[in-house]
């Protein structure tokens, strides 16, 4: 049986509402029952935004996410706010520019350089979300790697896919060569 | 006996109407009515949208495709009626309080649409219907039930409100000079956009015993002796224009209008089908 | 790999896409959250089937514009949120008096006044219920799934036209947000009404007559040859206005008894584990599926309890009810208010069962442990 619950925080801005539609979309494509939901501010840019998919083998009745299996927080303040909703034995997929990492020893921690790699190596900060799909893709298998690609071709703009497949591999390399850096539960037991 | 233009456009089985002795808005319904025949328009495809006030029962009383709406709103009825059915003549009845109170904001976002209706506004200067309350078109310190000792508000100039607003047919009449009337009804349909058309009527019932302008005669005569058509207004000197109001076609432009605009979304869509 | 029509929708979407397939061809709103996407799509879509959009001025704007259209002939709705359906509740009476018929959605937030836009909140129960002036019967239906919600949005035009009426369609902010998977029927599975159409001579054309056999008046569309009036005023069968108060109270009554007489067409409701229930709970739209996901924990733990969810809010599912409230020994009302819908149960529930009220105003979703622990507790 599959059941996960996932969390995508970080500013408004970031595309985590996009990330979450993309993710759904591929379950959804692997035949899998999916709810993807969002909570917002008054703000359009900045403020706290977060994305929800649930994603189950099984009928989803209650559409929000109640403690996560997996959550990526691109911001301080969001990782702050949400880092008590991970389950324990959960996943936290943190980008590089939190300085304040959270202290859970029960869950397993993952510092990835998100933002820096999409500014830096690929010279569009707005594929964050993207490379971190790429990220939970390489963490938890959740969705075939097939059905992620096509629905991140569908549902980014005409002529980005080459930019964004790519952003792709950089998020499962991301996590491919920093498995050793992670932090917590996991590591120790791995 | 009625006229032969009351047998061809009245539903006379309604009438008699509802207005009190020596009301102006029998004298502005039949300007309409006769502008609608001097078009040979079709009744099938003439509607007429009316909200709520005296002038607004005009709606009942003609055989048209007619509805009576509620306070303020008639304009916003009649922009989804001409939006689903461009092809009607939509005619908008309307009063002082109905159009620029309640109703303002949608005749200044019609105007700015310059959607294809002619909007005519009975002014009266008062809410007759409700028993002679001041109403945005009162002038300053002239009385109501509710300005008792006299009216402190600035009045609206209606027609500059519209054309500040869009619109691209704008006039005023009295029903003293009903021919006139009849003829920018008229040239108001024929604008291809947005009319509007203010016809000063009279309340002899309510604005007028109040503020003691008389019988409906004497109101009739009032209006007669201080209303200037626009070509001789602009020659006056300032001090002759005190108390004169201007009458006439106010201004004409040529704009998109908004049912047209919108079909040719609709065609960009099926001309690639 | 699925099937292609099966996608991924949001349920504000879903509203859009099944309104268009149930024949809208007009659309009149104003920008207002959590609804706004349901105006933003139809102005991208309406175009394209020949219908057409509008941005009004105000929210009362719209709601006279959709009526103005449906008189004129074609189907149409608008979507609003708290204070917009506030402000519509003039024309919805106005729809209701000339039997017009059009959709009304209203993605409920948190209230009242403006509140909390981007939280939901199922605060306008009884606004649904009573929101005009005077006395009248209403239809409001009530999804809870994506899927569910293009299916009833159906069910809303065709009631609209069947019965004449405004019909409401309440969402919720989570429900109207949230994005699901759903099977899109094919064009033959859909039943669509159309009004019924006068084939008299114009001359002969009555508007607010019924004909014998017929639940309502047939309409005819302004431009069609028929020359009627339309008033918000009491009529007569002629359509004029009219002060006699037999003709006022026989208007009144065949305007209520139509939809409260036909309840057997109207009402659907849905039952989850209700057979052997000893306690049953009362929800709909996205509480209910807390709800839903509660009946499961607790079953697991050996309590029989069962779910009752109204998908028709509005007329009322007194008979259903009452049926329930003999069988088990408690009904509680969950809704995200404080005790709206639990009024109407309580009315005729009372009787037989003790009828409890759950509700929560924070603008948050209703947890299914939430009520495991309410259930329990009590």
């Amino acid at each position: 049986m599959v059941h996960q619950e996932l969390r995508l925080t970080g500013s408004g801005g970031q595309g985590l509402i996009l990330a979450g539609i993309i993710l759904a979309e591929a379950a959804l494509y692997d035949g899998l029952n999916v709810v993807q939901s969002q909570s917002y501010g008054p703000e359009a840019r900045g403020g706290a935004s977060k994305a929800e998919v649930i994603i189950s083998s099984k009928e989803i009745n209650y559409p929000k996410v109640i403690k996560c299996d997996l959550m990526l927080a691109l911001t301080q303040t969001a990782c702050d706010k949400y880092v008590d909703s991970i389950k324990p034995k959960g996943i936290l997929v943190v980008d590089k520019s939190i300085s304040n990492i959270p202290i859970r020893e029960d869950i397993t921690i993952y510092v990835v350089p998100i933002i820096e790699t999409a500014r830096n190596s690929l010279g569009y900060p707005m594929v964050s979300n993207v490379i971190a799909l790429g990220t939970i893709y390489e963490l938890t298998k959740i969705v075939s790697k097939t059905s992620l690609e096509k629905a991140i071709c569908n549902r980014i703009p005409r002529g980005t896919e080459e930019l964004n497949l790519k952003a792709l591999e950089e998020g499962y390399n991301l996590i491919r060569n920093h498995k050793e850096e992670c932090i917590g539960y996991g590591c120790r037991f791995n | 006996m009625p006229s032969q233009l009351v047998k061809e456009y009245f539903r006379t089985e309604n009438l008699p109407h509802i207005w009190c002795p020596g009301c102006g808005n029998g004298i502005v319904t039949r300007a309409i009515v006769k502008a609608i025949d001097n078009l040979g328009l079709n009744k099938d495809e003439v509607c007429v949208v009316s909200g709520i006030g005296c002038s607004s029962r005009a709606s009942g009383y003609l055989d048209f495709n007619t509805i009576h709406t509620t306070h303020g709103r008639a304009l916003a009825f009649a922009t989804g009626i001409k939006l689903a059915k461009p092809n009607l003549k939509v005619i908008v009845i309307t009063g002082d309080g109905d159009a620029s109170a309640i109703g303002g904001n949608h005749l200044i976002h019609a105007a700015r649409r310059n959607i294809d209706i002619t909007t005519i506004v009975f002014n009266n200067n008062t809410y007759g219907m409700t028993g002679g309350q001041y109403s945005p078109t009162t002038p300053t310190g002239d009385k109501g039930t509710t300005a008792p000792f006299g009216n402190i508000d600035m009045n609206f100039d209606l027609c500059e409100l519209a054309k500040a607003a869009g619109a691209t047919y704008v006039s005023r009449s009295t029903i003293f000079t009903a021919n006139m009337l009849i003829k920018q009804v008229e040239n108001g349909i024929k604008n291809n956009g947005f009319s509007f058309i203010e016809a000063l009527t009279i309340c002899p019932t309510y604005y007028g015993r109040k503020n003691r302008k008389g019988e409906a005669v004497d109101m009739m005569v009032y209006l007669k002796e201080n209303a200037i058509n626009i070509a001789a207004y602009d020659k006056l000197p300032k001090e002759q224009r005190e108390g004169k109001f201007v009458i006439g076609e106010i201004y004409k432009s040529k704009r998109p209008e908004y049912t047209e605009e919108y079909q040719k979304i609709i065609d960009s869509f099926s001309e690639g089908v | 790999m699925v099937d292609k029509n099966i996608k991924l929708m949001q349920g504000n979407e879903a509203c859009v896409e099944a309104a268009i397939v149930a024949g809208m061809k007009f659309y009149a709103g104003y920008p207002i959250t959590p609804s706004t996407e349901i105006a933003e799509l139809s102005a991208e879509k309406l175009p394209r089937v020949g219908g057409r959009f509008i941005q009004m001025e105000d929210e009362i704007a719209s709601i006279s514009a959709v009526i103005g259209a449906s008189i004129a002939g074609v189907k149409s709705m608008t979507a609003t949120s708290g204070p917009g359906f506030s402000l519509k509740q003039e024309g919805i009476g106005y729809a209701v008096i000339t039997e017009t018929p059009c959709v009304i959605v209203n993605v409920q937030r948190g209230g009242p006044s403006t509140g909390m836009p981007t939280a939901p909140g199922q605060g306008d129960i009884m606004q649904a219920r009573w929101g005009t002036h005077g006395d009248h019967s209403i239809i409001a239906l009530y999804p809870w799934s994506v899927k569910e919600i293009y299916h009833t949005t159906i069910k809303a035009f065709n009631l609209s036209e069947k019965y004449r009426t405004p019909v409401l369609l309440l969402l919720d902010e989570v429900i109207g947000h949230m994005r699901e998977s759903i099977e899109l029927p094919k064009e033959d599975e859909i039943e669509i009404y159309n009004r019924k159409k006068p084939t008299c001579p114009p001359e002969e054309y009555k508007p607010y007559k019924v004909k014998e056999g017929d639940i309502v008046p047939e309409m005819a569309g302004f431009g069609e040859g028929y020359r009627f009036h339309v008033t918000g005023l009491t009529h007569d069968e002629t359509g004029f206005p009219s002060n006699n108060g037999n003709i006022a109270e026989n208007l009144i009554k065949r305007l209520v008894s139509k939809i409260e007489d036909n309840k057997d067409d109207i009402v659907e409701i849905d039952e989850y584990l209700l057979d052997d229930a000893e306690i049953a709970i009362v929800a709909f739209g996205s509480t209910a599926r807390s709800a839903k996901s509660a009946v499961d924990i607790l079953r697991e733990e050996g309590i029989k309890v069962g779910l009752f969810r109204p998908i028709t809010i509005w007329p009322f599912a007194d008979k259903q009810l009452i049926e329930l409230s003999k069988k088990v020994s408690r009904l509680v009302v969950v809704e995200m208010n404080l005790g709206q819908y639990y009024l109407a149960v309580d009315r005729v529930a009372s009787k037989h069962t003790k009828v409890e009220k759950f509700g929560r105003v924070s603008g948050e979703l209703i947890t299914p442990q939430e009520i495991v622990d309410y259930i329990k507790e009590v």
